[in-house]
C-alpha cells in the first residue's frame, strides 16, 4: 500500500510541474527535483482550460513519501493554478534530491527468512563490529 | 584450496580453484593485507593514519597509496551527498572503503600471479573472480543481522566484489556525518558491484543514510543492493533478484 501511495504522490507532483510548464509554455530546463520552489511567472494569455478552481492558496496534506516528507503549496489566480510551492521537500542532501524520482517505486520488500542451503562465502558485517575489533586488538597488545 | 588467517583485527580468507603456485600466491596477498593493516590502522599509533592523526604527519607528505586512498575517500564524500566521510571529530578514519581497497587490490595480485576462479575475503567483504571448486556461479550468503550463524538470502554471483556494512547485536556503529549521529535506522546493507571497493565505500555511504539508502543504490548504475531494516523487513533493488538462487 505504502508503495502505490509513494507512486500516487510522485504522479501527482510531476503531473502539476508538467501541467504548470505546459501551461507556461517554457523552455526552462531546470531540473524539478531539488528546486524548492516554483518560479513565480504568471501563466501567459490565451491558454485556457475547462477546469476551474477557487483563487486562493490552499496547502496540501504532509505526506510521508518513504524517503521523507512532501508538501505542497498550491496558488490559484483567476480559477487557475498559477504557482505551486513546496513547503516540504526532502532535501537534506544531495543524493536525497536525486534519488526520489526514480528509485522509489522500482524497489521491493520481503520478510527476511532463513536459507539452508549452501554457500561458499557469507556476507556480513559481524565480524568487523567495534566489539570484535576492539576485543581483537587489545589481545594483540597483550600478544606482542 | 582455501586459506584463512587474522590480519587488520579481521579474519580474511582466500580460496583458488586454479593448479599454480598457490601458496606463495597466497602468502604475497598476505604480506600485502599486513602492509595495508600497517598503513591504515586507526588502532596502531605507528600507521601512517595515527600520525596524521596524532599531528605527527602532513596529509601532503604520504606515499601515492595513502595520497590514493585519501583522494578516494574524498570522491566518495562528493558522490554521496557526504554521507560517507573519513573525517569525524577532526580524526581521520578511512576504514570505511580500506578493507574495500585491499581486497580488490589483492585480488589484482591474484591476476598477476594467473589465477581466473578464486575469491578473497575480508570480514564478511569479498571478490570473487570465475566460478567456484564445482565451476559454478560463487554462492554467497548474506547473514542474518539478528541471527549471525544464519543466512537470509543467497545470491550466485560471477566477477563481482559483494559488502556489507551493519551495526550488529554489538555492532559497530557508523556514523551518519551528515546528521552527525550514529546511524542505526537499518540494521544491514548489502552491496553488489563489479568490484568490491566500489561495493564498500557505496555500501557504507548507503547504511549511514539509513532508510534511504537503498533507493541510493537502485539509483546507481551497475550496483545492487539488499537492506535489511530493524523490523526484519528486507527492501533491495529490482535488478537484485537476478542474483538470487
Amino acid at each position: 500500500m505504502k508503495k502505490y501511495l509513494q507512486i500516487t504522490v510522485l504522479f501527482i507532483i510531476f503531473g502539476i510541474v508538467v501541467l504548470l510548464r505546459q501551461l507556461r509554455g517554457s523552455e526552462e530546463q531546470n531540473r524539478v527535483v531539488g528546486n524548492s520552489t516554483m518560479p513565480n511567472s504568471s501563466l501567459p494569455p490565451g491558454q485556457q482550460t475547462n477546469i476551474s478552481y477557487k483563487d486562493g492558496t490552499y496547502t496540501g496534506d504532509v505526506t510521508d513519501a518513504y524517503y521523507g516528507n512532501v508538501q505542497v503549496q498550491v496558488a490559484i489566480v483567476n480559477g487557475k493554478i498559477s504557482d505551486v510551492i513546496f513547503l516540504q521537500y526532502p532535501n537534506d542532501a544531495r543524493t536525497s534530491q536525486v534519488i526520489n524520482a526514480q528509485a522509489m517505486p522500482l524497489l521491493k520488500s520481503e520478510a527476511i527468512q532463513a536459507q539452508s542451503a549452501n554457500v561458499d562465502i557469507v556476507s556480513g558485517a559481524s565480524q568487523t563490529s567495534q566489539a570484535f575489533q576492539q576485543s581483537l586488538a587489545s589481545a594483540l597488545k597483550k600478544a606482542s | 584450496m582455501t586459506k584463512s588467517a587474522v590480519i587488520m583485527g579481521m579474519p580474511v580468507r582466500i580460496t583458488i580453484v586454479d593448479e599454480g603456485n598457490i601458496n606463495e600466491a597466497i602468502a604475497h596477498v598476505f604480506s600485502y593485507f599486513r602492509h595495508i593493516d600497517k598503513t591504515f590502522s586507526t588502532y596502531k599509533n605507528s600507521s601512517v593514519i595515527s600520525k596524521i592523526n596524532n599531528g605527527l604527519l602532513s596529509q601532503k607528505n604520504v606515499s601515492k597509496e595513502v595520497a590514493q586512498v585519501l583522494a578516494r575517500c574524498e570522491q566518495t564524500k562528493r558522490e554521496t551527498g557526504g554521507f560517507f566521510n573519513a573525517w569525524k571529530n577532526g580524526k581521520l578514519d578511512p576504514s570505511g572503503l580500506v578493507k574495500g581497497y585491499a581486497i580488490y587490490h589483492g585480488a589484482q595480485m591474484l591476476h598477476k600471479f594467473g589465477f581466473k576462479n578464486f575469491a578473497v575475503e575480508i570480514a564478511g567483504d569479498v571478490q570473487v573472480f570465475g566460478t567456484n571448486e564445482e565451476k559454478k556461479p560463487w554462492r554467497i550468503g548474506i547473514q542474518n543481522p539478528f541471527k549471525v550463524n544464519e543466512n537470509v538470502k543467497i545470491v550466485a554471483v560471477i566477477d563481482k566484489g559483494i559488502a556489507t556494512s551493519g551495526t550488529y547485536v554489538q555492532g559497530r556503529h557508523i556514523y551518519d556525518p551528515v546528521h552527525k549521529i550514529a546511524a542505526d535506522e537499518i540494521a544491514s546493507m548489502t552491496v553488489i558491484a563489479d568490484n568490491v571497493y566500489d561495493a564498500d565505500r557505496f555500501a557504507t555511504a548507503a547504511f549511514a543514510m539509513g532508510e534511504k539508502g537503498i533507493a541510493f543504490i537502485q539509483k546507481l548504475s551497475g550496483y545492487e543492493g539488499y537492506m535489511i531494516k530493524k523490523d526484519k523487513k528486507a527492501v533491495y533493488t529490482d535488478g537484485f533478484e537476478k542474483f538470487v538462487v
